[in-house]
């Protein structure tokens, strides 16, 4: 999906509902009220106080304004919200790879005060997708939704609007693993991931070897473009674990604990038409030899670090 | 057409004496080859007024002029891609001097690679996500970790290719080794090998043998680079720079050029070989010597047939038949190159050049017009050639 679809698609959105309504699941009530107030160091005495409510002209019970999105919030789930809860809009950008979000502004209006006894509904649009902004903490989109908020006759008590920024998150270093159980343990040398190469070392961890494709052109090591075409839209393939022995060299200096040595090392030209280097699995030196035909495995060198590597076929 | 042919000349040649270890700072070795090149020229420090070098260089140009005593400094560059860089700064000074930008201009690559930091020891990059370090993940993962081991792959490929055996590697060692014998400034001065020891020297990377590899040393080279008008005037005769050219394509990596049709070329030096000829206008007939970087011996044969000397997947013939020796038809690496002589990324070797066309090599080629450098293979490259005024 090209940055011009996902907008395209993000703004379908935008004037229709970002979630289905809701209705809250508790009339407005003093409780939660009492401990709304405590938790937020809220001591005014109007939230608690007969008297000083009374001296105010209000019967019973009433919730601080800022409260006004707390009856309607989704229930807490230990773990997050469920697929269902969420919102379509956002997870469209979760899908393109925007998965990182931060609430940037929250503006509420309030028309009264809510008190004992109210039912609170809302409903939720979305307002605006942004163009894609280069912010601090990486690019990404500014979505706004607009909420509003009515009462159990259907009369309005307040509104919101919410701003959040969803972006693509930094790329994260694989760091070797802390292996408690072997401080001594020579790390195994780690790639740098860059946005370009992320796809291939992420798809290892499903045990899968992606390989670049510009609409059907294979590309290895990955490139940002098409060198043919100049086009940025790329999509991956998974290779079938084909491929001969192109080349090969047997490592004896220098050496790493972390492999056993004499090393064979394999260039593999996959039958998908790229060349990929890697070790071997199950073969010794002197099996190994240009045309061989293999198959693809992988080995996992270390928690949660999987690397391919090939069987003689 | 307009080129750089014969624009500007090496004028001045200096080195440290080649070690394992110096004992002494690189930037000193820089300033001590520098100061040794510009005397020979017979040029004052004071006029230097351009630098060029290696990215990989750790001597900053601005620390070596200080030293020198320089004034004003019009011209600086550094060529990526390690020796690949090699002849590079003997060309942008070229270029710099045939343009005005700069009047002398010293090239300069000193390093401490033996005692300080080693190459061979393996090279696993810390995870930084930037295109460069990115590379290595495509090898280090996997063991293929040394200069040795990613020259290797290429190397087994060829042999299969056009069935060159590792005896034919051993044979630009041997020729290597008997030039360095009677070079007194060589590392491995009077110390020959024959081809049986070669054989027996232990495995590296398969099919890479122990002599199969260059040394590792400390030392500095430095050449001056001036204009062919400034050049009349000075204390020795004129290497005049007939040719320069950089070179890469055909999808280069960084010493794994794994991924192009066909892995056992070094298209790199292609690309270098047809600039030079059409710069020069001339062809390998023309060519009496050369110096063809040789950090590994299974590159030289592709850079003998990337300049014409033989066919693709002939190097081997031409080798067996004794043709890169003293008396053959192509005398190559006369100071002992980088596996007799030293492991100066080069540089050393375009020194060697300037020597063959003065006439003042230990080991001298008769009649020499016009003689090839090369700079390190398997990387982006560049190449020279040398002919006297």
């Amino acid at each position: 999906m090209t940055e011009q679809d996902l907008l395209t698609r993000a703004r379908a959105f935008v004037g229709g509902e970002a979630t289905p309504p809701v209705t809250a699941r508790d009339a407005v009530n003093q409780p939660m009220i009492r401990r709304w107030a405590e938790a937020m160091g809220d001591a005014n005495p109007l939230w608690h106080d007969p008297q000083v409510r009374a001296a105010g002209g209000f019967a019973g019970a009433i919730a601080p304004p800022a409260m006004l999105d707390v009856w309607t919030m989704a229930r807490y789930r230990p773990g997050g919200r469920t697929a269902d809860e969420g919102m379509p809009v956002l997870q469209l950008f979760d899908a393109a790879g925007y998965t990182g979000v931060v609430a940037t502004n929250i503006e509420q209006e309030y028309l009264r005060y809510l008190e004992e006894g109210d039912i609170v509904s809302m409903r939720a649009t979305v307002a605006d997708v942004s163009d894609e902004k280069r912010t601090g903490l990486g690019i990404g989109h500014f979505v706004t939704i607009d909420y509003e908020f009515t009462d159990q006759r259907g009369d309005a008590v307040g509104r919101m609007k919410f701003r959040v920024l969803k972006f693509k998150p930094p790329l994260t270093q694989a760091a070797p693993a802390a292996d408690g159980e072997k401080p001594n343990k020579f790390p195994h040398p780690r790639p740098a991931i860059t946005h370009d190469n992320a796809f291939f070392w992420e798809g290892l961890k499903q045990r899968k070897l992606l390989i670049q494709s510009f609409g059907g052109r294979l590309v290895h090591p990955p490139v940002p473009a098409c060198p043919e075409t100049g086009s940025f839209d790329w999509t991956t393939v998974e290779a079938s674990g084909r491929g001969t022995i192109h080349s090969f060299v047997i490592m004896h200096q220098p050496q790493l604990p972390c492999f056993d040595y004499p090393l064979p090392v394999v260039l593999v030209e996959l039958e998908e038409g790229v060349r990929i280097v890697a070790n071997m699995l199950g073969a010794t030196a002197d099996e190994v030899a240009i045309g061989k035909p293999v198959t693809l495995d992988f080995v996992e060198v270390e928690p949660d670090y999987i690397l391919p590597a090939f069987r003689l076929a | 057409m307009d080129t750089i042919s014969n624009k500007a000349a090496i004028v001045g040649i200096g080195a440290t004496e080649f070690s394992k270890n110096s004992g002494r700072s690189e930037l000193r070795l820089a300033v001590e080859a520098t100061l040794e090149a510009l005397a020979d020229a017979g040029i004052d420090p004071a006029e230097v007024d351009g630098l060029s070098t290696y990215t990989m260089d750790n001597n900053p140009e601005i620390e070596l002029f200080r030293a020198i005593g320089g004034r004003a400094l019009k011209f600086h560059s550094r060529i990526h891609y390690g020796g690949g860089a090699a002849c590079a700064p003997i060309m942008h000074a070229a270029m710099a001097v045939a343009t005005g930008i700069a009047k002398t201009v010293v090239c300069y690559r000193a390093m401490n690679e033996r005692s300080q930091y080693r190459f061979g020891t393996g090279h696993t990059p810390p995870p930084v996500p930037t295109a460069e370090t990115a590379h290595y993940g495509w090898y280090v993962p996997f063991g293929l970790i040394s200069p040795a081991s990613w020259v290797a792959m290429q190397a087994q490929r060829y042999m299969h290719d056009h069935g060159a055996t590792s005896e034919d590697f051993g044979r630009v060692s041997v020729a290597a080794r008997r030039h360095a014998a009677t070079n007194p400034k060589a590392w491995f001065y009077q110390q020959p090998i024959t081809l049986e020891e070669h054989q027996a020297s232990r495995w590296i990377v398969e099919p890479l043998h122990l002599l199969d590899c260059c040394q590792e040393s400390d030392g500095a080279v430095a050449v001056v680079v001036t204009s062919v008008e400034g050049a009349k005037s000075l204390r020795q005769p004129p290497a005049m720079i007939r040719a320069a050219a950089q070179g890469a394509g055909d999808d280069s990596q960084m010493m794994t050029s794994y991924y192009r049709k066909h892995i056992g070329r070094i298209s790199e030096m292609n690309i270098v070989a047809e600039q030079l000829y059409a710069q020069a206008g001339i062809g390998p007939a023309d060519v009496q010597a050369a110096i063809l970087y040789d950090h590994f011996t299974p590159f030289v044969l592709p850079q003998l047939e990337a300049f014409g000397f033989a066919r693709e997947g002939q190097a081997k013939d031409f080798i067996r038949e004794g043709n890169i020796e003293l008396g053959g038809r192509l005398p190559i690496n006369t100071h002992g190159g980088q596996l007799g002589e030293a492991y100066i990324h080069g540089l050393n070797g375009v020194a060697e050049g300037v020597r063959l066309v003065r006439g003042t090599s230990v080991n001298q080629v008769a009649g020499v017009s016009n003689v090839i450098v090369t700079a390190g293979t398997g990387v982006p490259t560049s190449g020279l050639i040398l002919s006297p005024a």
